[in-house]
């Protein structure tokens, strides 16, 4: 047998260990046929579970028939309880990204600031060190407060919970460029301007993008949560209405989509990433 | 050979590099007095420790001295300037730019108000120059360490300084690769009369590249011991430079130095500083099989 390379066996590995999952996930599903024979009356009362030994627990056909009228009409709008899942998934990626954008817009500039000067640095470290372990949820109470608005507050919870990781990656990543090359800046007299744009931010880039990678992947991590409490759209509020639906293979499908999205975002980002890097 | 009619471009005086310690202040070198003349290339050596990158650095501007002045064409250096081009040990290009983008940037500085196409001739004359044609659009982590260096003193020369500053540019590589870039250096400096202070520990790059040799003693307490001129002429190569008669008594002169005399001169306070004992080694001195005491040594003259 020629041998396969690394690739073909790494697919064919992970082939057949989704293969094997949904083998289990479908004998684990599988009805155990009718129970010990009950007084009607009472199976009505114990619905179809205990009638049929059918488990609530959807099976991997059920889930994929039930994603397949997902995937065929995803952007369908029946009201303000029955929206596309497609639609939800814009709703979410819509606040991320207006949240991220805002993170970053104010992380690179500060983060710069404190990568070049220490006093800044000293003067600022204690309120980042309180503010950043701070659970971007508790912020929300606060939020709805101040800012009214339930969409605006699931943003602002974006924009706090990935600004840290994109602040200290861009200060480090400034304040860590190599002295060397800042000494070439300074021995061919370059300005305050151009030293900041062609000089630090290129060398920095590396770092700050990885700041950047972790905080969209935060990010959406924390928009399901924040759906599901502000309410209304989003995939994470989708999620806690199916729960309330006690659709399961809603939910499973909520969940495989929001991994799919996160990947997206995280591989994007990653390719920008590698776009910036420079081997030394 | 007397330079007493040529006008200093740099001028070191009294400069010294303290560092403040739990046991009180240790002064790395004081009370340093050289200077660099237009079109010269001078060569300070010395054992590490004795602070040599750190007066390169003070003579770019990148250090300040803790005592002193350093004059560069009668003004005081109060920090780096395009009239001072460093070449870095290290070769310092910026990664993210290829060979031409890391000249271009130093073209740039120097020449803000240049077109594009303007900058890019100027730059790719520098890289016919060091002989990197076919290179240009190569980034630095593509290019071998000498070719890298090529890189750097291309870059240092497009600015077109008054002076080139190169700390220990050779060192990192190997000797054949350091051989031939020797040899671009002097022929290049031929080509344009450029002035060097150049940091080395290797005598015979010192013997092939400079006109004057700047010997430290070693530190803490450093001093300059001795200014040794080089009695080979002008036109030598690294083809014929050891097959001339006096190439031998120079370099037996400066290793000894360098092996007995640095470190028994440490901390001395029996020289002068502002003026050293300037040595020119001649012919007729006799072998120095064994460690010859600095006052048996003849020639000396008050500089």
């Amino acid at each position: 047998m020629a041998a396969l390379s690394l690739g073909v066996r790494a697919a064919i590995a992970s082939f057949v260990i989704l293969a094997v999952f949904l083998a289990f996930w479908h004998l684990g599903t599988q009805g155990t046929g009718p129970g010990a024979a009950m007084d009607p009356e009472y199976a009505k009362l114990m619905g179809v579970t205990a009638v049929t030994g059918q488990s609530a627990m959807p099976g991997p056909g059920q889930v994929g028939i039930k994603l397949w009228e997902h995937l065929i009409n995803p952007f369908y709008d029946n009201g303000p309880n029955d929206k596309g899942i497609g639609i939800q998934l814009a709703y979410s990626l819509a606040r991320v990204l207006a949240g991220y954008a805002l993170a970053v817009a104010v992380a690179l500039p500060l983060g710069f600031a404190i990568g070049m000067s220490p006093l800044i640095y000293r003067a600022l470290d204690p309120f980042i060190q309180v503010l950043r372990p701070i659970s971007p949820l508790a912020w929300m109470p606060l939020a709805l407060y101040t800012i009214k608005d339930s969409g605006l507050s699931a943003i602002f919870v974006i924009f706090i919970c990935s600004v840290w990781p994109m602040l200290l990656n861009t200060a480090f990543g400034v304040a860590t460029v190599r002295r060397e090359w800042l000494n070439v800046a300074r021995t061919l007299e370059v300005g305050r301007f151009r030293l900041a744009f062609a000089v630090i931010l290129p060398a920095a880039a590396p770092t700050i993008m990885t700041g950047m990678r972790i905080s969209i992947s935060i990010a959406w991590l924390v928009i399901v949560a924040a759906e599901m409490l502000v309410g209304g759209t989003g995939i994470g509020y989708f999620v806690w209405n199916e729960w309330n639906n006690l659709s399961i293979t809603n939910v499973i499908i909520a969940i495989l989509a929001i991994g799919m999205v996160g990947m997206a975002l995280d591989q994007t980002l990653g390719r920008i990433a590698r776009l910036v890097t420079y081997p030394e | 050979m007397s330079r007493d009619h040529a006008r200093p471009l740099v001028r070191a005086e009294s400069i010294a590099k303290i560092y403040h310690g739990k046991g009180g202040t240790t002064a790395v070198f004081e009370d340093l007095w050289f200077s660099v003349h237009e079109g010269e290339f001078v060569c300070l050596i010395g054992h590490s420790g004795c602070g040599k990158t750190t007066i390169l650095n003070i003579l770019a501007g990148l250090d300040r001295s803790d005592a002193g002045t350093v004059l560069a064409g009668g003004t005081e250096i109060d920090g780096p300037s395009l009239d001072r081009a460093v070449i870095f040990q290290s070769h310092a290009l910026l990664p993210w730019l290829t060979v031409l983008g890391n000249i271009a940037f130093a073209v740039r500085s120097r020449r803000p108000g240049w077109r594009r196409d303007k900058v890019l001739d100027h730059c790719r004359q520098f890289i016919d120059l060091v002989g990197l044609n076919g290179a240009e659009d190569k980034k630095p982590a593509q290019l071998s360490g000498g070719m890298r260096q090529r890189v750097g003193i291309a870059r240092a020369l497009a600015i077109e300084p008054k002076m080139l500053l190169m700390d220990e540019p050779f060192s990192a590589l190997d000797a054949l690769t350091r051989g031939m870039l020797q040899e671009e250096v002097l022929r290049i400096c031929r080509e344009t009369h450029q002035t060097v202070f150049m940091i080395t520990h290797d005598i015979d790059e010192a013997i092939l590249l400079a006109d004057r040799i700047i010997l430290m003693s070693n530190g803490p307490g450093a001093v300059i011991a001795e200014i040794v001129e080089n009695p080979l002429p002008r036109d030598r190569t690294r083809h014929d430079v050891h097959h001339h008669p006096l190439y031998y008594a120079t370099r037996n002169h400066l290793l000894d130095f360098l092996v007995n005399r640095s470190r028994d001169l440490a901390g001395t306070r029996h020289i002068d500083p502002r003026h050293p004992p300037v040595v020119r080694p001649a012919s007729d001195w006799p072998a120095p099989v064994q460690s010859i005491p600095a006052r048996a040594l003849g020639n000396r003259t008050a500089g």
